[in-house]
């Protein structure tokens, strides 16, 4: 899970395109939308991608985006649950 | 229809974008592309937004906000761009990105920001501005059209103040593309001796110029925009002419009176001529310049060309690095700046800017 | 005071039809234009319906007599049938040196539909680096220009979906300005794999035929068309039948987000605002709405809410006709104000196909049939786009 969440992280950063962001910097059970890091519905469908891509995780809804993608623990735990199938 | 220049944002291949300078420092540019001296945009954008930007938006964003800060303006009553090929950045990742992965898995920030209002939008957005907002696509006559609704709509609206402005960004493929077809000189080139080639083709450039537009009147305004025109496909080239006299007519103007005529010649041999013609032949007793060896050549160079002449109106001087004839009596002021731009005889410009 | 602005004639290519009689009848007989994809190679063939122009590029071309279709953009093709069929049915003829005649206007995909193609292979040389120069959006602006013969004035807007309405509004603002007497403006998109990816990537694409204003909407489908009206000051539009008159325009600046509207649809709502100031009608004079209605979540709930705030408790007929024509981008905002005029001079409101249950937060359904109407004096029409750039016109009959 560790791991996952560093990964995770990293991969964030890198859609975000920061270079002035660190892992370290992000909190893994931090609200990732609104306020702090800013993001929005476009970095939403940017993640959609990003977990279909690399995980093989395909999200039909976009929806469901919002609770999944609440924090990097909380789509940590979604590519957990859904990569075992 | 006119109307003053409050004020100004320019970012180009020359350092233009502090507005307390007047190229006291001019940039040579040994290559056939000409890329822009850029600020440090942290300084006017937030790293939120800017990390999804391309130059070209980067750009554009910012000459704004030095415009409107030059104005001291906090929203204006209208934002109005103008833009020949758009975000062309964005335009050929996200192009690039549906070849290259089959269709697959593409990325849609790309997309979004491909569209050709994004500046404008992205304006509108970071100053909460609900207004009129338009964007302008027409290659070379994209700046005169937005030009044209800018003074149309303060006719109507005298008290407004209107942001309006050129983009263009030099994208990586399109240059290469454009190269690979002759659009650009194909010898080693110095940008400061741009006319001396005998050759075809001219150099690549971009900038994004930025005016705030107004009909007040203040000491702090840089000039008087008092026409432009746009003419499309005049056939012989010597008709251009023809077209000129009324146009300054209707300014009750004549051709001796212009203290400048600023051209954009490109350096292209085949296509320079019909500047040729008029310098010798219709503009012979004038003093005249040239831009496009500081800005290069791209669809909105035009509005580099309006920020020299606000510039030389504004500081009543004029830089000896654009100057191609000295027509000029020491001690006399500069009042009427004519500028002309064309483009391989299909689209030809005409702005009429004066001191005020 | 400000000059009256007239229409005396329009032409239209879509989904449903390549002129303007045969819009008519689909309209008439509610015949969607909505299909499978049949002449784009992308991925998605199976997937996606989309409402295609029924014609292949050299079908179009045979239409104008143009040559060389081969090299000429399918924005281009569309762009130029329907603008021979305004200036045909207004009797404009740009050589008449009495009047100036100008052109203004819009697309989004510009040439995009054969770069796509030819991209790749550019460093070939001829004939895929042609397309280096049929690219930009002014492309087909000129091509159009040349064909009929129109040079006193150019130009080309694109401000994603209410391009071709901010022509008609640039149109009208150059006849009262002097700079040309009549305008032809309007605009033109084809389908291209760029566009189709594009909204893909955005979830905003319903598998199915679209459903506007309806509680499960679940996106929109693309489109391709052209559209162009012939704008007329009162001076060159006197000795002709005039069809209507646009009486108002507005453009506001949602200035939310870059693909959505705010919440309580603050754009469009000043954008209607001001078209109906301009008109000098109040919100009870509209018959009917033509709305944007894409179908998207966003969308119809926002332009939903900000027709309620202009016109609740009466709420005029309101529609969205794209579940016949599909979303044709920058043709949308031309496309629908020919409909709008067509709904103006056959008195009837067309209707908003595939609607079943309401948006709970709004109190009104969408006009479901075909409805005649005793009159319908002026009608409204949206199209909001991204980047928060939302436009209204109104037209009025005369």
């Amino acid at each position: 899970m560790e791991d996952l969440i560093l990964k995770l992280k990293k991969e964030i950063i890198g859609i975000l395109n920061r270079e002035d962001i660190t892992p370290e910097d992000i909190d893994a059970e931090a609200p990732l939308f609104g306020d702090g890091l800013g993001l929005d519905s476009i970095d939403a469908l940017e993640f959609i991608v990003l977990l279909e891509e690399t995980y093989g995780i395909k999200i039909e809804d976009p929806k469901k985006g919002r609770k999944i993608f609440y924090s990097v623990k909380t789509m940590a735990d979604y590519i957990q649950e859904h990569q075992k199938n | 229809m006119e109307a003053f220049i409050r004020g100004v944002g320019n970012i180009s291949p020359q350092y233009t974008y502090n507005n307390a300078f007047f190229l006291e420092e001019v940039v040579p540019h040994y290559s056939i592309r000409l890329l822009s001296r850029e600020p440090d945009y942290k300084e006017y954008i937030n790293p939120i937004q800017l990390r999804r930007m391309s130059r070209a938006l980067k750009m554009g964003v910012t000459a704004a906000g030095i415009c409107l800060r030059d104005a001291e303006v906090g929203t204006p009553d209208a934002i109005i761009t103008a833009t020949g090929l758009g975000m062309m950045e964005d335009s050929e990742k996200f192009l690039t990105s549906i070849l290259d992965k089959g269709e697959r898995l593409v990325n849609p920030t790309s997309f979004i920001q491909s569209i050709h209002n994004t500046v404008g939008a992205y304006i509108a957005v970071m100053l909460k501005c609900n207004k009129y907002n338009f964007t302008y696509v027409h290659n070379f006559l994209s700046f005169e059209s937005a030009l044209t609704d800018t003074l149309m709509r303060l006719e109507e609206r005298p008290s407004e103040r209107i942001l309006v402005g050129g983009i263009e960004g030099l994208a990586e493929e399109y240059f290469k593309i454009t190269d690979s077809v002759g659009f650009w000189k194909k010898e080693q080139v110095e940008s400061l001796k741009l006319l001396r080639y005998d050759s075809p083709g001219t150099i690549a450039g971009e900038g994004v110029a930025f005016f705030l537009l107004t009909k007040r009147p203040d000491p702090g305004n840089y000039a008087l925009i008092r026409g432009v025109r746009a003419i499309y496909k005049p056939g012989d080239p010597k008709d251009i002419q023809e077209k000129i006299d009324p146009f300054l007519d209707k300014n009750k103007l004549e051709v001796r009176d212009l203290d400048l005529v600023l051209l954009g010649l490109n350096g292209d041999a085949e296509h320079d001529g019909i500047y040729h013609w008029l310098q010798e032949n219709y503009f012979q007793e004038n003093s005249q310049a040239y831009f496009k060896h500081l800005c290069g050549e791209h669809y909105v160079a035009s509005s580099f060309a309006l920020w020299l002449a606000a510039k030389v109106l504004k500081h009543q001087r004029i830089p000896q690095v654009i100057v191609l004839k000295d027509k000029g009596t020491p001690g006399k002021p500069i009042r009427n700046i004519l500028i002309y731009n064309q483009n391989k005889n299909i689209t030809h410009s005409l702005m009429l800017v004066s001191s005020c | 005071m400000r000059g009256r602005i007239f229409v005396t004639g329009f032409g239209i290519i879509s989904a449903i039809g390549r002129n303007a009689r045969e819009t008519l009848e689909s309209l008439r007989d509610s015949r969607s234009g909505i299909g499978p994809i049949t002449h784009l190679d992308t991925i998605h063939k199976a997937e996606l319906p989309v409402a295609e122009v029924k014609l292949s590029n050299k079908e179009l071309a045979e239409m104008t007599g143009v040559t060389e279709y081969q090299l000429t953009t399918r924005t281009t093709l569309l762009g130029v049938i329907a603008a021979r069929e305004a200036a045909r049915h207004a009797g404009l003829d740009p050589s008449d040196k009495q009047f100036l005649t100008g052109i203004v206007s819009a697309t989004t995909v510009g040439g995009m539909d054969k770069t796509e193609i030819n991209f790749k292979n550019y460093q070939k040389g001829w004939p895929y680096n042609h397309f280096i120069s049929t690219h930009d959006c002014s492309d087909s602006t000129e091509k159009i220009a040349d064909y009929l013969g129109i040079r006193d004035y150019l130009t080309t807007i694109s401000t994603a979906c209410s391009s071709s309405a901010n022509s008609v509004i640039h149109g009208a603002q150059l006849i009262r300005h002097g700079i040309v007497d009549r305008v032809l403006a309007g605009g033109t998109d084809s389908l291209s794999k760029f566009t189709l990816n594009g909204f893909h990537a955005l979830l905003i694409l319903d598998k199915n035929p679209c459903k506007p204003f309806d509680k499960d909407r679940m996106g929109l489908n693309l489109g391709e068309g052209a559209a162009y009206l012939v704008l007329e000051s009162e001076r060159s539009a006197s000795e002709k039948k005039v069809l209507c008159e646009l009486k108002g325009y507005g453009n506001a600046n949602d200035a939310y987000h870059q693909t959505g509207s705010s919440p309580e649809g603050l754009g469009p709502y000043l954008s209607m605002k001001e078209a109906l100031e301009m008109s000098g009608l109040g919100p009870e004079a509209i018959d009917y709405i033509n709305a944007h209605g894409t179908g998207t979540d966003n969308n119809d709930l926002t332009e939903g809410i900000a027709i309620e705030k202009i016109f609740a408790p009466h709420i005029p007929p309101v529609s969205s006709t794209k579940p016949l024509t599909g979303h044709t981008l920058g043709a949308a905002g031309a496309v629908e104000a020919v409909i709008s005029i067509m709904a103006l001079t056959h008195g009837m409101v067309f209707p908003n196909l595939n609607f079943r249950t309401r948006i709970p937060e709004l109190s009104f359904d969408p006009v479901k049939e075909l409805t005649k109407m005793n009159k319908v004096r002026n009608v409204l029409s949206n199209s909001f786009g991204f980047g928060g750039n939302d436009s209204t016109l109104i037209f009025s009959a005369c």
